[in-house]
């Protein structure tokens, strides 16, 4: 396209240009397209609209309030106090319902399941997987071996002080003590007492392992918390060794670092941080899960 | 005065520069034999060898010059200093490549989180700045800085202002990258959400940035020209008010100057709510102003038409200045901000509509009379779909600051597909284009190496924009939805792990367009490698700005 002349008219377009010319480019003399004008306007006067109606402008000391006198804040407070209210009625009882008349009652049993799935997705899920199931280290809730009990008392003080908590005074504390590291046992003791230890849940040992000085290694150290036949103590949240559930894995190298180290997993007491009701919710929601006892 | 004959000098200017990077290289040295925070001292270190190796290239430089400055006209034609804008041009290539890696890669990290291998500087945290920083601040601020130095010369018909100065803007700019960036990997943060870099990395790219800010001014002040062309106002909004926001937002006191760690001086909601001014103004005026003023000069020229509208130009210029600075409070609807000014924030944003819109069309209609070079210069579809991403982008902003929108979609994955449907779409596109013009002007070639794979490119990349923004719609609004679900008897429906696992196919597609995305801007680099390279060059410079471009297929 050959240079235009100052205010030449634009042959494509029929518009004039303005006469300036900066590297080549020109610019033609449209007006403003009137639709995006009355746009523009439009929201304008959209806004000054909203400013009336709601808090907009500051002032020297406060805002302008609008006429409708919301606020977030004020707005947030009612719709808690209806939802709150509106909860409160259906779970009316539960707060001082005893665990087992919760079970036993259809509506309060409900209630209680559906806050308590609530609160478990949020509270629980990140360590025991969002249906339950667990994980390596993180107990499957789903089954009938419990650490600590599976009855709903053992269950809620669970919840309620948190295993090993360090918050928590009242919590469940049991050591399993490292038996490696801190040279109760030698290697080869405890090699053998790993291999020992599968055998008690009809797994294959070593080939070359040797049973009877693992059998006497679990006598000695074992057998006063996990019991002579390894059937565990839910008392001091020692796991029976004799099912096929292994929180840690049950091959010869996880036994063995297991022995070697100890686990002593850690769970948070949730009592002052969710409410009495909402603990006796989830509860009923975990026995509910698995076989609770 | 014959150049052979004149003595040689040394200028005040590169004096006084050898001195200061000296004492700075001291001084580095000195910080970063003190300072017990290991990334601190690395970043002095880092400064010290910068400082001294500046000082080295300053002798070198004297040595290498003619004794006279270079004349601003020869032969009464402008002697343009492209130099930089090769520079820049290149930097903003290496660094989209970069920082589109590690947005890839973070995507994957979110479909696949074992992705982090455990490494510390691999983790999302870590990782997430350097991504951003790079592709907006890196790549886009070397578009920027190159192609606003080569408009201004050209639209001044004017050389660069300065000798030192320019270079000092394109390669102190690359430094302060590289100090944010590796701070990033080593876990130095100030945690303020693009605006990361400690107090050190802040007061060096300020001094970078009044360079930046007195070569732009004082080069307009030499124009030939008796008025000022429309992208050089946009550039000027924009170096002048990342220069404000950025001060603004990073007001902090060192703990000491043997630490990396500061405390900045606003407290609680007012930290928020100039951290949203800054972050809200950074999408304004850095990737909306300053990339307005691309499409100003790269569309027209390559269209060869003249601009739509003169005064549309003017009234959306300065009704966009003025309302968006306001905006930056629908970034906090319902939190601790008071309504007040949430409602400003929003009733602004609502106001800013047609102002971008106004840019949107003066693009767009500037094609007027040259729609047919659509089809045949694929160039040229990449400014104008840019342009059409961008308003798509901004009326979707707007609709996102109405608080009845927003509380369905802020915190989620909408967020960042609208986030992404303006860098991939708008800035990125439209720099892509620029480029595209721009290489063959810069290194005196008559086209591109390949119009074809730009063709490939623009496909490829705009599959990947798609795949990208509906993923991140579809999984943005199911994901608020399920945050405010409620069962009938009244608890919540999901847990949030829930809604996490509900969002991870559409993770995966937006991976998959990332890497498209990411396909596509290596094939650029290629093409323009393979131009940069070609044998063919022009017979003289001048001409590469103004000779016609590709005429349409009969």
């Amino acid at each position: 396209m050959a240079y235009l002349d100052k205010h030449e008219v634009d042959p494509a377009t029929g518009k004039t240009t303005t006469g300036h010319q900066w590297d080549g480019i020109q610019e033609l003399n449209t007006p403003l397209p009137r639709w995006w004008l009355w746009m523009f306007y439009a929201c304008i006067a959209w806004s000054f609209g909203y400013w009336i109606v709601y808090p907009a402008w500051p002032l020297i000391s406060g805002y302008t309030s609008g006429v409708l006198g919301y606020s977030a804040r004020g707005n947030l407070a009612e719709d808690i106090k209806v939802a709150n209210a509106a909860r409160r009625k259906q779970s009316e009882g539960l707060e001082n319902a005893s665990l087992e008349s919760i079970v036993g009652d259809v509506r309060l049993r409900g209630m209680a399941l559906a806050q308590g799935k609530a609160a478990f997705g949020d509270n629980c899920a990140p360590c025991h997987g969002s249906g339950g199931g667990g994980g390596r280290g993180f107990p499957n809730l789903l089954d009938d071996d419990w650490l600590w009990g599976g009855k709903l008392a053992d269950i809620h003080t669970t919840i309620s002080h948190g295993i090993r908590a360090p918050t928590d005074d009242g919590t469940r504390v049991s050591q399993m003590p490292a038996f490696g590291r801190d040279n109760l046992l030698k290697p080869d003791e405890i090699r053998s007492v790993a291999n020992y230890v599968r055998t008690l849940a009809n797994l294959a040992p070593e080939p070359k392992a040797d049973l009877a000085k693992g059998k006497t290694v679990f006598a000695d150290n074992c057998a006063s918390c996990h019991g002579n036949e390894g059937r565990g103590n839910p008392e001091l949240g020692a796991p029976n060794l004799t099912d096929a559930i292994w929180l840690y894995g049950s091959d010869v190298g996880s036994i063995v670092t297991t022995v070697t180290n100890a686990r002593n997993g850690v769970m948070p007491a949730w009592a002052g941080r969710l409410d009495p009701a909402l603990i006796k919710a989830l509860t009923v929601y975990v026995h509910s899960l698995g076989a609770g006892k | 005065m014959d150049s052979a004959t004149l003595k040689k000098s040394m200028t005040v200017s590169e004096m006084a520069l050898m001195v200061i990077f000296g004492c700075l290289a001291f001084l580095c040295l000195f910080i970063a034999g003190k300072s017990d925070e290991p990334g601190y001292a690395f970043h002095a270190g880092l400064s010290a060898i910068a400082s001294a190796a500046a000082v080295f290239f300053l002798f070198n430089r004297y040595f290498d010059r003619p004794a006279a400055s270079p004349p601003l006209e020869i032969n009464g034609k402008p002697n343009y200093n492209m130099a930089p804008v090769k520079f820049a041009t290149i930097a903003a290539l290496f660094w989209g490549v970069a920082g589109m890696t590690a947005g890839l890669w973070l995507a994957l990290e979110l479909a696949f989180p074992g992705l982090n291998f455990d490494q510390s500087w691999l983790n999302f945290g870590r990782l997430r700045p350097l991504h951003t920083s790079a592709v907006i601040f890196a790549f886009g601020g070397n578009v920027l800085i190159g192609t606003s130095f080569y408009v201004v010369q050209r639209t001044c018909r004017a050389r660069l202002a300065g000798q030192l100065a320019p270079w000092f803007v394109v390669i102190g700019y690359q430094f302060f990258i590289v100090i944010a960036a590796t701070g990033y990997l080593l876990g130095i943060t100030q945690s303020k959400e693009y605006a990361e870099p400690e107090w050190y990395a802040d007061l060096w790219l300020t001094v970078v940035w009044v360079a930046y800010l007195l070569v732009f001014l004082a080069t307009i002040w030499r124009r030939k020209e008796p008025h000022i062309f429309v992208a050089n106002w946009f550039y000027l909004a924009f170096i002048v008010t990342i220069a404000v926001l950025h001060l603004g937002n990073n007001i902090a006191v060192p703990v000491s100057l043997f630490s990396g760690k500061s405390y900045i001086v606003w407290a609680g909601v007012q930290d928020a709510m100039f951290q949203w001014w800054y972050g809200h103004n950074a999408v304004g005026f850095f990737l909306t102003a300053g990339f307005l003023a691309i499409m100003y000069y790269f569309i027209p020229k390559r269209a060869d038409r003249p601009i739509y509208s003169y005064r549309l130009s003017i009234i959306h210029f300065w009704a966009l200045i003025f309302i968006y600075i306001w905006a930056g409070p629908h970034h906090l609807h319902y939190t601790a901000l008071p309504d007040w000014a949430q409602t400003l924030g929003m009733t602004f944003s609502i106001m800013l509509w047609m102002p971008s819109w106004g840019g949107m069309i003066n693009g767009m209609m500037t094609l007027s009379g040259a729609w047919d070079k659509l089809r045949t210069d694929p160039v040229l579809r990449m400014l104008v779909v840019s342009v059409a991403f961008y308003g798509m982008a901004t009326f979707e902003g707007p609709l996102m600051s109405v608080k009845a929108v927003n509380a369905l979609s802020h915190y989620t994955d909408w967020t960042i597909g609208h986030v992404h449907s303006g860098a991939l779409g708008w800035v990125a596109f439209v720099s892509f284009g620029a480029i595209y013009c721009l290489v063959p002007w810069l290194w005196n070639k008559r086209e591109l190496y390949s119009l074809k794979l730009v063709n490939w490119h623009f496909w490829i990349s705009t599959i990947g924009i798609v795949l990208y923004i509906t993923a991140m719609w579809v999984s943005g609004i199911l994901q608020g939805l399920m945050w405010r679900s409620y069962t009938a008897l009244g608890y919540l429906e999901y847990s949030f792990i829930e809604t996490v696992a509900a969002m991870h196919p559409f993770y995966v597609i937006r991976a998959l367009g990332g890497g498209l995305f990411l396909a596509g801007t290596l094939i650029m680099v290629f093409n323009v490698w393979m131009t940069i390279r070609m044998r063919e060059d022009l017979a003289t410079a001048d001409d590469a700005g103004t000779r016609p471009v590709l005429q349409p297929a009969e």
